[in-house]
């Protein structure tokens, strides 16, 4: 195919390849690719953020940087690791394997899909040109010894953003509400790709693929579609109640007009939490998928790993103030949160075990995808054990806000989820590219990433139990804190080398990879039985599914023993696969691309842009622009049917 | 390469780690130096003690599958279990037997180390962006940055603030606890031994939060009534023609008026700034970040938001003469 | 292929059409939304500090009979609904419209309410009761006038050549759960500002 029919209003033919092409996808796999580059060059920003806080922190009093450019550094990149980073790496994946794990021709909604990204993309935006754009302000009555640096004019409230120091009094200027915007954006591009999401996975499986035969993974990414379902309209709400208070005078925050800033800190975190299970889940569900075929074994206790990662989704509702055991609240309520968050650790310490178990007795092969799936669980497991120590309401009035909490989310989030994410990205890179990474660089990556996480993140536990709070721009001499300091950004630079290594290895692989099988790993799921790269429409037949892991037992028949004897047929079996899905009898039908998802996202951003400028004649007609163009945008895309015309 | 080398790593990381015990931590949470500090040790050192068991346990397990059941390239193939119930059930039951055993004295923790205000000394502390106002309402007496208290006496800290959430967290005393405008939250604190502890603000506040600290002086409790009585006492004034009476003179014209308090010079309807009327009585200038010497005095009065960006002390362009002056007039404040 | 075609070809894995299942998962999302803000009313009610209080300027006998036109306009919307499984193009488009301008009367009498208390003195920043309260109601408006405009759109729809096919139907019984969730909305929102006190 070298063109495809748009249809609808907009009706022409665009080719099948170049820039116009990518902005008018549908395809649930480009959508992915959309979202993993866009993902990881905010990765690599985030990354240079740190670096720069790390190069501050150095050294006690250092003046590498000034405190407003230290608070907007270490807000963008709290901000952008979560929301533009962690977040849509996991819709990077989500996008591109549930389809191919379950066994589907695309997501439910394809166009809504690429809304989802477009919003995204708008969202982190909005965000980054407050670099440019914002001005930060400082508080009445307050004096800084020069005017303040672009790099310091970027949202600096922490990410947490707790009112009233983000209120308008505390932050004039306009740095907090470019955050607010921005996050609002790309809040509501999560909530259009949950819906989608959520919807295949219900909706679209293969014939014979109950919800107990689909793979971890697709589990893991109902509960975190269900999760962004449910938490994202109340930080919707909490960023609606800051604007509000930020710009026509309410005070739902403000103590001085009767409002309660606490509010704001609930709010937050009932958002706030279930927000760190969505960061995880996904990568536990690669993991999950990576450990059994690299152990030759199924996974250990499928059902229980599966109704672990229910129960953590659901209990994850349920511990919210435990980032608030130092805020006032209550002791009762201190009590009640403790035990609900050290209920959590039960669920969670199940799947580790599971982990564990699938390795236990397996036949392990240490390619990259396993060594960085082992490196999570280890990693994950130290990030656990310190979350279960913040459980313990006392300890936590010393550990909460300092670098100890610091190490905690680090070692989850970066040992944890990223570490899951370049198993992932190892593990599919022959089935999203056809093509084989360099081994032997993966490995570098892996040590020289590990050695430097543990170096940059290990000593903040110390740190943080010595009395180093976090969020300060700089330290006193004398207080124990200077070498373990020095350590970590000594360590910040390591990762950042590994990471450098790993952009050589994709880089360098997609041109000049050795070609890859279909199933080069001798894997277990439905993904690793059409070619790699996928055509189009991903199955030239759709599957019919007998059993969990039900590729496997295409492939492999098991003896008395239990231990698993190939097939005579079972190559002839996987090359008939792949012939039937490259050539197949009926060519599906495949949704058209469309311009509507782009012009709607445009439309969202130029609306965003007009809110954060309403004072001025430009804002105003922005905003009219901007409605104008979702209405029409809309309205155009309901009539738009979903595929071209027959015959077309 | 295997997981050894990351083992090795680790190991010896605890190993470097547990020989910067020797450098000196002011404000090691793990070196209490009250009931209430104590308290929380001892909760927390079973804990990591079970949390480092487990951390070994699995760990180790990792590393021994990792060495045990790596493909030697021969041609079998593991047995292909599913799962295994009963082990699943004792992995579940432990952990949460566990979890039910920590529990317990944590909830207890909880309820013991929750203030009633009225047992101790009472000290109302207010968060200001970027210092802390002390006021000890039976005593009569208002103070900045830094508490200073009797040894062994149970301290009922009653806290708000004035602007922003801020956090009072004195580690070796305590742990934190918000200052929340429009709120009043409780924090009990006791020091055993005399000397100095230090502290910092612990919630995130805006362009001074790293400079927003705590001194806390452990004084006997003859030395704190003493204390308590030199702080009743109105300013000090200083003798005429002397460098000290230039500096009066400097702070009632320069605009200092406006913001600081000195009880029988100058006095300001709502508190936005330290009171300065026995500041020579302290070591600390600044929310704690700078000390009551020369050199920080006079870093401090040529250029305050140079020092702490931010800052509500504008630069009020002193030449080195009237800052002299002013020193002279602020050390006689005792 | 038109979508409705295409969905009949694909079983779906529930066995319900999958932009149905997409609509009540959407909805079940705005229910947490308004959720909080249900709540956050319930929390600041009690605070006016200064002003003057919701609970003072509500007029039941008014809010109670522009509840009733939004009752109604989801009976309308029900019998749009019926219409178009028979076919009636004439019929769903009369109900379809009905079903906006009860809406649309809802919103103007919300209107009315707004500036009245505008006048009397309770503005969105009067106190926290008041921003709580112009802000669920306020959140609450809009979404009914995004139904109208939905509804409109159908309308708008139904002149095209094939009129609002089955096909397109599905557009209908999405607009009407939309519809029918919003009103259930208001009244949870009734009961707990206006009824509840």
């Amino acid at each position: 195919m070298t063109s495809i029919a748009t249809s609808g209003a907009l009706r022409r033919r665009i080719p099948a390849t170049g820039f116009w092409s990518w902005v008018t996808t549908v395809d649930h796999k480009r959508i992915a690719k959309l979202y993993g580059y866009t993902g990881f060059a905010f990765f690599i920003i985030g990354g240079l953020e740190a670096l720069l806080i790390r190069l501050q922190l150095a050294r006690p009093e250092n003046a590498f940087v000034t405190p407003a450019e230290y608070n907007s550094l270490f807000t963008m990149h709290g901000t952008t690791m979560i929301f533009l980073v962690v977040m849509p790496l996991a819709a990077a994946f989500m996008n591109y394997l549930l389809p191919l794990m379950l066994g589907a021709r695309d997501v439910a909604f394809p166009r809504l899909n690429a809304l989802g990204y477009w919003f995204f993309l708008g969202g982190g935006i909005v965000l980054y040109s407050s670099y440019i754009l914002a001005t930060a302000g400082v508080p009445a009555g307050g004096f800084v010894p020069e005017t303040i640096s672009r790099l310091g004019s970027a949202a600096n409230g922490g990410w947490f953003m707790y009112p009233p120091n983000s209120g308008a009094t505390f932050s004039p200027g306009s740095v907090i509400d470019f955050w607010l915007v921005g996050i609002a954006l790309a809040g509501v591009g999560s909530l259009v790709s949950s819906v989608n999401l959520l919807t295949t996975i219900f909706n679209l499986r293969a014939k014979g693929m109950s919800l107990m035969r689909m793979p971890v993974f697709a589990w893991m990414s109902m509960v975190v579609n269900f999760l962004l379902l449910f938490s994202i309209p109340i930080i919707t709400v909490a960023i609606f109640m800051l604007i509000f208070d930020r710009q026509f005078g309410t005070s739902f925050f403000e103590a001085s007009g009767g409002g309660d800033p606490v509010l704001y800190q609930h709010l937050f975190w009932l958002f706030g939490h279930p927000e760190v299970y969505i960061l995880i889940l996904p990568a536990m569900g690669i993991v999950s998928e990576v450990l059994p075929v690299f152990s030759r074994k199924p996974l250990f206790g499928y059902p229980a790993v599966v109704f672990a990662g229910i129960a953590i989704g659901f209990l994850g509702f349920g511990v919210w103030a435990h980032h608030m055991f130092a805020s006032g609240i209550g002791p009762i309520t201190q009590a009640a949160f403790g035990l609900s968050t050290m209920t959590i650790a039960i669920p969670t310490g199940i799947k580790v075990f599971n982990w564990i178990g699938t390795m236990w007795g397996g036949k392990l092969r240490f390619k990259a995808p396993m060594l960085f799936a082992i490196g999570f669980v280890a990693m994950f497991t130290i990030g656990g054990l310190s979350g279960v120590t913040h459980s313990i309401v006392p300890a936590d009035w010393q550990q909460t806000d300092t670098y100890y909490v610091v190490a905690h989310f680090h070692y989850v989030l970066f040992g944890g989820a990223m570490f899951g994410i370049f198993a992932g990205l190892y593990y599919w890179f022959p089935k999203l590219t056809g093509r084989m990474y360099h081994e032997r660089l993966a490995k570098w990556h892996f040590w020289l990433m590990l050695i430097g996480f543990n170096l940059t993140f290990g000593p903040m536990h110390w740190l943080g139990l010595i009395g180093m709070a976090r969020r300060t721009y700089t330290y006193a001499p004398g207080l124990g804190f200077d070498f373990w300091n020095m350590v970590s950004t000594i360590g910040s630079f390591l990762i950042a080398s590994s990471v450098l290594l790993f952009m050589a290895n994709w880089i360098d692989s997609r041109r000049r990879g050795k070609p890859a099988p279909m199933d080069p790993w001798d894997a277990r799921t439905l993904e690793w039985s059409i070619p790699s790269p996928p055509p189009e429409y991903n199955f030239g037949e759709v599957p019919a599914v007998e059993a969990l892991d039900d590729l496997w037992h295409q492939k492999y028949d098991e003896d008395e023993r239990g231990r698993p004897v190939r097939k005579p047929d079972a190559d002839a079996r996987l090359s008939d696969l792949e012939q039937r899905h490259l050539h197949p009898a009926h060519p599906p039908h495949l949704p058209a691309p469309s311009a509507f998802p782009p012009l709607a996202g445009l439309s969202a951003l130029g609306f965003a842009f007009g809110l954060l400028y309403h004072a001025t004649a430009f804002g105003v007609v922005l905003l009219v622009l901007a409605t104008v163009g979702l209405v029409v945008s809309f309205l155009s895309w309901s009539q738009e049917p979903l595929e071209e015309e027959a015959g077309k | 390469m295997t997981k050894p080398k990351s083992a090795a790593v680790l190991f010896a990381s605890l190993a470097l780690l547990l020989a910067s015990c020797a450098g000196s931590a002011p404000m090691d949470s793990f070196d209490p130096a009250g009931p209430e500090a104590r308290r929380i040790v001892d909760l927390s050192i079973p804990v990591f003690i079970i949390a480092g068991v487990i951390f070994l346990l699995v760990e180790a397990l990792i590393v021994f599958a990792v060495l045990r059941f790596r493909d030697r390239g021969d041609d079998g193939e593991p047995k292909q279990i599913h799962g295994n119930t009963k082990l699943e059930l004792v992995w579940t039951i432990i952990p949460a037997l566990i979890l039910a055993g920590i529990a317990i004295p944590t909830v207890k923790a909880v309820m013991d180390l929750t203030s009633r205000p009225g047992s101790g000394l009472a000290v109302e502390v207010t968060g200001h962006q970027w210092w802390f106002e002390f006021t000890y309402p039976k005593q009569g007496i208002i103070t900045a940055n830094e508490l200073v208290i009797p040894v062994g006496t149970p301290i009922d800290l009653e806290m708000t603030s004035a602007d922003v959430v801020h956090s009072f967290w004195v580690p070796r005393l305590a742990g934190k606890r918000d200052v929340i405008p429009g709120e009043t939250t409780y924090l009990k604190l006791q020091a055993d031994e005399l000397g100095e502890y230090l502290g910092q603000c612990a919630e995130f506040c805006g362009l001074g939060h790293a400079n927003m600290r705590i001194r806390v002086k452990v004084v006997s409790q003859d030395d704190f009534d003493a204390w308590v009585a030199n702080q009743k006492r109105p300013a000090v004034e200083p003798a005429d023609g002397t460098a000290a009476a230039d500096g009066k003179q400097l702070f009632l014209t320069k605009g200092c008026t406006s913001c600081h308090i000195i009880d029988g010079v100058s006095t300001t309807a709502t508190v936005v700034a330290p009171n300065l009327t026995h500041i020579a009585s302290r070591d600390v200038i600044a929310g704690a970040s700078l000390n009551f010497t020369e050199d920080d005095l006079k870093a401090w009065l040529a250029n305050p938001p140079a020092v702490k960006p931010g800052s509500y002390m504008p630069n009020l362009h002193l030449t080195s003469d009237q800052i002299d002056s002013l020193i002279a007039y602020l050390e006689t404040l005792k | 292929m038109t979508t409705h075609e295409l969905a009949a070809h694909t079983e779906t894995s529930t066995g319900i059409d999958t932009r149905k299942v997409g609509m009540w998962a959407f909805l079940s999302s705005e229910a947490l939304f308004f959720g909080a803000l249900i709540t956050n009313y319930l929390l600041f009610k009690g605070r006016t500090l200064e002003g003057v209080h919701p609970r003072e300027l509500l007029n039941i006998p008014f809010t109670s009979i522009s509840s009733f036109v939004l009752l109604m306009s989801s009976l309308t919307m029900v019998l749009a609904h019926a219409a178009l499984t028979r076919n009636d193009q004439k019929a769903t488009r009369r109900w379809l419209l009905a079903t906006a301008a009860l809406g649309a009367t809802f919103i103007g009498g919300q209107v009315f309410e707004f500036t009245t208390f505008y006048r009397e003195g309770m503005t969105l920043s009067t106190n926290p009761a008041s921003s709580s309260f112009f802000v669920l109601t306020g959140f609450h408006g809009a979404h009914v006038t995004v139904g109208v405009l939905l509804l409109l759109s159908l309308v708008a729809v139904s002149f095209r050549r094939k009129g609002l096919t089955f096909a397109r139907g599905m557009n209908l019984e999405l607009v009407g759960l939309y519809w029918h969730f919003v009103d259930i909305v208001w009244i949870v929102i009734f009961t707990v500002v206006y009824l509840i006190r």
